[in-house]
């Protein structure tokens, strides 16, 4: 695989993370870790927590217990926009892009965090505006080449295939620079060619960009294909922990997933 | 380093380029879009990056006489590798971006490859592959280095870093570069293009800067081309075609050639460049066509309703007003309004819009197509050549535009038929010789300098050639005269309710055809008659149909009768065949060619009726289901009669 890609130290950990909606416990006592530039993957079965814990990371919920450790600092509440400028950037299971919207201009979104010019400056684009305008176009071209989706530039994202939206949900992620990338079910509902075509581009980011990927997944193989290390939840609990060989040969694993048929 | 000198005479590729830098340096010579922006290079810079790409293999130990492959679509950079390869005496080798490493191999091997230039990491993955077996590949060079950041493979490197190493040896070696140019001969060979081996396995066409500049010169001359001019290449750099328009004319006419984004941008970068000149097989000028029929049904009621009146006047007058013939006034005006509201906006669409001279060559072209594009006004035409004349034996001229003909020998071409009927080309731009090849170049050449293309043809009254068919397919009347199957078997075949036709005349006295009727167009032509039928064999039967196909037969009867010597090839029988033709009974090869002479074995009953006076015949056949079973299917066959025409000369017609 990925031979010059050094493994880091830690650089995300939970702790003992307890997340509740009302009676419904969605996450009990979930700990571990992720190391820097490594491609960690949680699994699990339907309704297993998965979605919920990454919410957890980027901020969306508060567990009632726990704790998240990021960069060394240790929080119990993570804030969306302080992950976002941490260099935390996530796509979404169900698409969330602006459908209206070129996929150019989607991407672009995604820089957003880097704009510094004020609202007078944009209007009239004039002064760091314009040069912002231009450096993060610029960024947003070598994603479009890098993702290759140089011949959808100009498309409003409503027209596209589902396999390509979820590219440019993956494009707009990447165009925040992040360090860390959440990426929940980024293959769900795609077909072989496009699967393959995701997993290359995800193992292309992670060896280019250096960046951590923390992703959910429910094709066992793609996950065993590319992924260092493995949760695996089942009804909010984490039942294995460890290298795609290690969890496989789990018996609370193989008890999981074929215990459901 | 010293400003480019250009050599006196300039007959070599590399000295083209010089001369271009030296009188025109700030002229665009590449443009690619890159990251969303087309980055373009004059041809001082372009001659720059030649220089230190030539020393930087040079430095690698490439000498006078190697071969360079070079592998990916269609980059700046590759066409700059194949000028560097020739600055220094060597062969240019393109090969095919998407063949896998096993079809690359028999190339790799029979051109001896030690260096090779290539796109990306799919190339490069590619050639280390194929390296395992042939440990002669010493140098990979690859332009863009995304993904093999962490390749450390022995020979590999970047562009960049052989331009950087040629830039060393070009300070530390001066007037190096200078001297390998001026030493390159007219009579080297430039480039070895392989043909598609279809038959056989593939061959290398050696082809010398001589037989590429003369086909080029002679194109350019033709068709006026100037160093304004704007191409865009998007086909593949080992074929033929690409190499005399992108490479070849380029140089020659110095214009500036266009690289698409990627292979799926290339209609919006149409759109964008708006070529002047245009070449294209007829299977892109179709799905362009096709494309814009399915988006013209989904227009609102008004816009459909303006194309079709403003196409009815294109059908009527366009083509004549292109090729200048007379047109009454009130055509011309209508014809102008249409361009306002119709054809300007779709040639728009197709990025069309300034196109001078289209060409496209390959494959027939149906006369429906060619007459859509001509009438809207783009000046489309034929032209005929293969990898071994550097595609380049006859053009269309302006204002003499026949659909079924391919044009008349371009200049400097001597083009005659051979006894058999086969087309026999003699010029400059007649390959050198197949590489370690001789066996097959003295087949391919004669002793008087022809070049034998393995094509029949014919000269029409206007000294138009018209290609009819392979040599070998074509036979002869028991009268002597010439019959041509398989152009017979075009003409039925254009038809839309013809699916499949099989004509039979050789060492007869006159010509019969087996016809497969197309079951969907049939069928729907049946129903809009409240006709009913069954299937295939109830439909095959019914005498409306045999109406409706001898319809079609008279009519390409009709057009046999004006075609001097083929007049005699008029079909005087037909029947339809009770079942379909199908590869699994091998009655067709795999890529659907009518197996011509196992038909005639199979249906020997039919065939002895059509040569006698019965009109109906008894058959009983067998035929492989699709499970792999067999079962016979039976029929009485009915035979029927076509009137014939006696010939006319062009002048009556």
């Amino acid at each position: 695989m990925s031979g010059g890609r050094k493994i880091g130290d830690v650089i995300l950990k939970v702790d003992n993370i307890s997340l509740r909606f009302g009676g419904v416990k969605a996450l009990t006592d979930i700990s571990f870790d992720v190391r820097e530039h490594e491609i960690r993957a949680i699994i699990g079965p339907n309704g297993a927590g998965k979605s919920s814990m990454l919410n957890v990371i980027n901020g969306v919920y508060t567990p009632q217990e726990g704790t998240v450790t990021f960069h060394g600092k240790q929080r119990r509440d993570m804030d969306t926009h302080e992950a976002a400028e941490h260099g935390i950037a996530r796509t979404f299971q169900n698409i969330a892009l602006f459908t209206g919207m070129t996929v150019l201009d989607n991407i672009m979104t995604g820089r957003n965090l880097k704009i510094k010019s004020t609202f007078i400056e944009q209007a009239f684009w004039f002064g760091r505006a314009r040069r912002e305008e231009i450096e993060n176009r610029k960024k947003v071209e070598e994603i479009i080449d890098f993702l290759q989706l140089q011949s959808v530039r100009k498309t409003p994202v409503a027209r596209l295939p589902y396999g390509i939206k979820k590219r440019v949900e993956l494009a707009r992620a990447l165009a925040a620079e992040p360090t860390m990338l959440l990426l929940d079910e980024p293959m769900a509902g795609m077909n072989v060619e496009e699967k393959q075509d995701m997993c290359r581009f995800v193992l292309d980011t992670n060896d280019q960009f250096g960046t951590t990927i923390v992703l959910i997944e429910h094709d066992m193989g793609v996950v065993m294909d590319i992924s260092d290390r493995v949760v695996v939840l089942d009804y909010g609990k984490k039942i294995g922990d460890g290298s795609p060989t290690e969890v496989r040969n789990n018996p609370d694993v193989i008890k999981a997933y074929l215990g459901a048929h | 380093m010293s400003a480019p000198s250009a050599p006196a005479v300039a007959d070599t590729f590399p000295s083209l380029l010089l001369k271009h830098a030296s009188e025109r340096p700030d002229a665009p010579a590449l443009r690619e879009k890159y990251l969303g922006i087309w980055q373009t290079w004059s041809w001082a810079e372009t001659a720059a990056e030649v220089r230190s790409m030539a020393s930087g293999l040079a430095a690698l130990g490439f000498k006078r006489g190697d071969n360079l492959a070079i592998i990916g679509d269609n980059r700046p950079r590759l066409y700059m590798a194949f000028a560097a390869a020739q600055s220094l005496g060597g062969v240019a080798v393109p090969m095919y971006q998407d063949a896998v490493a096993v079809e690359m191999m028999h190339v790799l091997d029979d051109a001896d490859i030690r260096f090779a230039i290539v796109e990306d990491q799919e190339q490069v993955d590619k050639l280390l592959e194929a390296r395992d077996a042939r440990p002669q590949i010493e140098h990979i060079i690859f332009e863009d280095p995304r993904g093999l950041r962490n390749y450390n493979a022995p020979g590999l490197m970047s562009l960049e870093a052989l331009r950087e190493l040629g830039t060393k040896f070009d300070q530390t070696h001066p007037g190096r570069y200078e001297q390998e140019v001026a030493l390159g001969n007219t009579s080297d060979i430039s480039v070895m293009l392989y043909t598609s081996g279809t038959t056989g396995k593939p061959k290398g066409v050696c082809q010398s800067h001589e037989a590429f500049v003369t086909a080029a010169r002679g194109g350019v001359q033709f068709d006026k081309l100037t160093a304004t001019d704007n191409v865009l290449s998007y086909l593949p750099m080992a074929w033929v075609g690409d190499h005399l328009f992108s490479y070849a004319q380029f140089l020659v006419a110095g214009f500036t050639v266009n690289c698409p984004e990627s292979a799926e941008t290339v209609m919006t970068d149409l759109r964008e460049i708006g070529p002047t000149y245009y070449f294209a097989p007829p299977r892109v000028f179709e799905s362009l066509l096709t494309s814009l029929s399915i988006r013209m049904e989904d227009a609102s009621s008004i816009k459909q309703s303006l194309y079709n009146a403003f196409m009815k006047v294109a059908r009527r007058c366009g083509a004549d007003i292109l090729d200048g013939r007379a047109v009454t006034t009130k055509d011309r005006l209508l014809y102008a309004l249409g361009n306002v509201f119709v054809y300007g906006p779709l040639k728009n669409t197709l990025g069309m819009s300034r196109i001078r001279v289209a060409y496209t060559a390959g494959a027939a072209i149906g006369p429906d197509l060619f007459r859509f594009y001509r009438s809207i006004g783009i000046n489309l035409k034929q032209l005929y050549g293969s990898t071994e004349t550097c595609a380049y034996v006859c053009l269309q001229p302006d204002g003499e535009i026949k659909f079924d003909s391919v044009g008349k020998a371009a200049p400097g071409v001597e083009v005659k038929i051979a006894e058999n009927g086969e087309v026999l080309v003699r010029g400059a731009m007649v390959l050198k010789e197949y590489y370690k090849r001789p066996d097959a170049t003295a087949e391919a050449i004669d002793d008087a300098g022809y070049f034998h293309t393995g094509d029949a043809g014919v000269f029409d009254v206007d000294g138009h050639l018209k290609i009819i068919d392979r040599a070998k397919d074509v036979g002869h009347l028991s009268s002597g005269e010439m019959f041509a199957p398989n152009y017979i078997e075009n003409k039925l075949k254009f038809f839309s309710h013809i699916k499949e036709a099989v004509c039979f005349g050789h060492q007869r006295d006159h010509v019969v055809a087996f016809i497969n009727i197309d079951l969907t167009a049939v069928g729907n032509w049946a129903e809009r008659r409240n006709i009913v039928y069954s299937g295939y064999i109830d439909l095959a039967g019914k005498d409306e149909v045999y109406t409706l196909i001898k319809d079609c037969v008279e009519k390409v009867n009709a057009e046999l009768a004006t075609e001097g010597e083929l007049s005699h090839s008029q079909i005087e029988r037909f029947l339809i065949l009770h079942k379909e033709l199908d590869p699994d009974d091998d009655e067709l090869t795999r890529t659907r060619k009518v197996r011509r002479g196992f038909i005639a074995e199979k249906y020997a009953p039919l065939m002895d009726a059509l040569y006698s006076d019965k009109t109906v015949q008894h058959i009983e056949t067998q035929v492989k289901f699709e499970d792999g079973r067999t079962g016979s299917i039976a029929a009485d066959v009915k035979i029927a009669d076509a009137r014939r025409l006696p010939a006319v000369s062009k002048a009556a017609a």
